[in-house]
């Protein structure tokens, strides 16, 4: 029985991850826009649109 | 920067878009929104200017959606990041103390005895905090405000709920006498903030508020003139115009400013501004007022009031155009709340007298037992969800509501107020029809012959109208247009002379019928009176049916700034109970609409135009009718495709249906509280009972609410729900 008091702290854990991940989706603006994503997903090229600022580039906002 | 850009409508257009930097000097990355339908990009400003940008949008086909009122306008996510976080820690501590109250509730106490019980309750207690500090802090802060204000909203027996449930789980945890409420209280939270995520996803993401500003176009050419005395043409934003700046207006131009005319010919269309379906000429010198276009060739003009104090914005200012709405404050959900949180009070009391009474030890948890079952989460879940849902049915279908309150609104109409240029009239294929001697075809081929030369849109709805086909037409010597009065030309030997009784009396034509209607044109061959085109509007497909179904049940009218020319036909379509009204200014409107509601109705404004914007705010319910959704609209509460109009009868009684639905989930939810409230009235409610009764309540209502405003929307008529994609720009 005194295996449980190892479990909960090990589920608490586990599910506090999970609490992190769901911060961190949310955070990063996937909540956002749920359309757009399943629809670059069928374009066949990678995404390019990734390349990232040259350090003179600024954005606007 | 990000562009509105209204063509986006596939995923090659998103892909487009995405690859856009490669099109273009020093544009960076660039990131679309499909379901907002803009696109973000990012561009070094050293390397290009915004113009560049948006003119690379426009060469791909993708014109981006340029307004001053955009540009301090930073993009709202739908759903706050806040709520979605508040979201998430209440579900993540609804899973876990739900683990922990189970051996609990399958009374695995005995087994395991009574230390694990303790620290299941800590743990449970640990997790609860952040839920009722930080998930729970809106309704903490929205039942204060209404305690504060004196009004009994539905946060405040939420926010008792709350307090109950908690400070009893407590009271159990440090005294060790049972594991609490801990379980049921995430679960509530969880719950109530999944309806709030759901309303807010509900509300549309077309634009309802306007400002005048919207309305004006970006920048303007200034003419000047150097020190050598030369011309010089700039763009300038509106916001540096000054008294005096002399501009050039080109064909379709929107006139910024008030302003006097000092060159060219003036050909100014109001219709958006008056209603007025005609251009009126304008004469060098005259004044022209800030919002027509000029619609035949360019002209100049010379600012004489400021952007901000001319006769459009002025219209804008006024104190009835801005009435800004307490939209929560009379919604159905309050009114049945203020009923509801007495009933619970009064219960609560009446539990404690009793039993101290009776009991004095089962007072208490009588006490606390009523507040924590009454907390009205099927309540409070009912309206948003009844309500959103039926928002997601009517825009799938076309129609755009600016909150849940508007559906409250409808089901409450019962006077109709339409207007009628662009609204119930649109202005292709009019209905021509010619008064006299029937025309032969050689006829006919002259009069489109000549017609073709002109672009006044008389000319054009008469070129329509002819059975010649274009390619038929013959050749027109000596053509002449003077604007605003007519056209004439030579066909075959034959001297035509079309337009206004003016034009034809300058043109030595006597015997001329009085007419005085703006919409006819007057024909002479040879100098004798041929006959005479009278021009109308033509009335939207099936506005007659709508009408018709509209008589029994509501009062109607219509509102013009037309002339009257169209009075007959307009009896003929609403009958003889209801109000023709023409001739009437933006201001007038608004007057009519509020002499309505003095006289106790709630009106529903129909329009479409900058001239029924204080109309369309005044009235309790006001309708935009756009030819396109994402077009240009004024301020309102409802958006409506125009091929929707005929839908308009269906759409009242479905939100009086919705409205009848989300009192059944009142009654409901008031059922399970019934039940819930018989067993804490008697001080014996458990944990179990409450972890069983909230879910299972606050379910079935949810589910209700959803099931039943999807049965009878697609029952009521309104049409088959819109398809996604079209062609390609």
């Amino acid at each position: 029985m005194s295996v449980i008091l190892l479990l909960i702290p090990l589920s608490l854990v586990v599910a506090a991850g999970f609490l992190g991940a769901f911060f961190w989706a949310v955070r990063s603006g996937q909540y956002e826009d749920t359309v757009t994503p399943s629809m670059r997903l069928l374009t066949e090229e990678p995404k390019s649109s990734t390349r990232s600022l040259s350090k003179d580039e600024k954005p606007l906002r | 920067m990000t562009f509105a850009v209204p063509a986006i409508h596939c995923v090659a257009c998103v892909w487009l878009l995405e690859q856009v930097f490669r099109f273009g000097e020093g544009v960076g990355s660039s990131t679309v929104d499909f379901a907002q339908k803009r696109v973000s990009i990012r561009f070094d400003p050293r390397r290009t200017t915004l113009a560049r940008v948006a003119g690379l949008l426009d060469s791909l086909g993708y014109a981006p959606d340029l307004r001053l009122s955009d540009l301090d306008r930073t993009s709202v996510p739908a759903v706050s990041r806040r709520l979605w976080l508040q979201l998430g820690v209440a579900g993540f501590a609804f899973g876990n103390t739900m683990l922990f109250s189970l051996p609990g509730y399958f009374g695995l106490d005995a087994f395991s005895g009574p230390a694990f019980r303790n620290l299941f309750g800590i743990l449970s207690l640990l997790l609860s905090l952040p839920v009722v500090t930080w998930s729970a802090a809106d309704y903490w802060r929205a039942a204060w405000v209404g305690l504060k204000h004196r009004r009994l909203s539905l946060e405040v027996p939420i926010a008792a709920g709350i307090l109950a449930l908690f400070g009893q789980s407590v009271v159990e945890v440090v005294t060790g006498s049972g594991e609490g409420y801990f379980d049921s209280l995430a679960g509530l939270l969880f719950f109530l903030l999944t309806g709030r995520v759901f309303q807010q996803k509900a509300f549309g993401r077309l634009t309802f508020d306007r400002d005048y500003r919207s309305f004006f176009p970006l920048s303007v050419l200034r003419l000047s003139s150097d020190p050598a005395g030369l011309e010089r043409e700039e763009r300038v934003g509106l916001d540096r115009l000054e008294v005096g700046n002399r501009l050039r207006i080109r064909n379709g131009e929107l006139i910024p400013a008030d302003a006097r005319l000092v060159g060219g010919e003036a050909l100014i269309d109001y219709s958006f501004v008056t209603g007025e379906s005609e251009p009126v000429r304008r004469h060098i010198g005259e004044l022209l007022y800030a919002g027509g276009s000029q619609t035949a060739g360019a002209i100049e003009i010379e600012i004489t009031k400021p952007v901000s104090q001319c006769y459009l914005t002025s219209l804008w200012n006024q104190e009835a155009f801005r009435k800004d709405r307490d939209d929560t404050a009379d919604s159905i959900t309050n009114r049945y709340s203020v009923r509801f949180t007495w009933t619970i009070l009064a219960l609560a009391v009446g539990a404690v007298a009793f039993w101290g009474w009776r009991d004095p030890s089962r007072a208490i948890p009588a006490f606390v037992g009523i507040l924590i079952v009454a907390c009205p989460c099927a309540l409070a879940l009912a309206a948003p969800y009844t309500l959103g849902t039926a928002l997601r049915v009517l825009g799938r279908r076309g129609i755009f509501l600016r909150n849940t309150q508007v559906l409250e609104s409808l089901a409450e109409v019962d006077a109709v107020v339409f207007d009628k240029t662009g609204t119930l009239t649109t202005a292709q294929g009019g209905e021509v029809v010619f008064r006299g001697a029937p025309l032969a075809i050689s006829e006919w081929t002259a009069i489109r012959s000549v017609v073709a030369q002109s672009s006044h849109p008389l000319s054009r709805r008469l070129a329509e109208a002819s059975p010649v086909e274009a390619s038929g037409t013959a050749r027109v010597e000596g053509f002449r247009e003077v604007l605003g009065l007519g056209v004439e030309g030579r066909v075959d030997g034959n001297r035509w002379v079309l337009g206004s009784v003016r034009w034809l009396h300058q043109n030595g034509i006597e015997d001329l019928p009085e007419t005085g209607e703006t919409g006819s044109v007057l024909v002479a061959c040879n100098g004798i009176h041929r006959g005479t085109f009278v021009v109308s509007n033509s009335l939207r497909g099936e506005v007659g049916k709508l009408v018709s179904d509209l008589r029994s049940s509501h009062e109607l009218s219509l509102l013009s700034g037309d002339n009257n020319r169209e009075r007959w036909r307009f009896r003929t379509v609403f009958g003889d109970s209801a109000t023709l009204a023409f001739d009437r200014t933006p201001i007038q409107k608004l007057e009519f609409i509020q002499d309505r509601q003095n006289s106790g109705r709630t009106v529903m404004m129909v329009g479409d135009g900058l001239n029924d914007s204080g109309a369309l705010r005044q009235s309790d319910v006001g309708v935009a009718v756009v030819e396109r959704i994402g077009a240009f609209s004024p301020a309102s509460d409802v958006i409506l495709e125009a091929t929707r109009l005929p839908r308009l009868a269906e759409v009242l009684r479905f939100s009086r249906t919705t409205v009848a639905l989300v009192r059944a989930s009142f009654v409901i939810s008031t059922l399970y509280n019934v039940v819930g409230l018989s067993i804490a009235a008697s001080g014996r409610l458990s944990p179990v009972v409450c972890a069983i009764l909230m879910p299972l309540s606050s379910v079935t209502v949810v589910a209700f609410a959803v099931g039943s405003v999807e049965w009878r929307g697609r029952r009521a008529g309104l049409g088959p729900a819109l398809g996604k994609g079209g062609g390609h720009p």
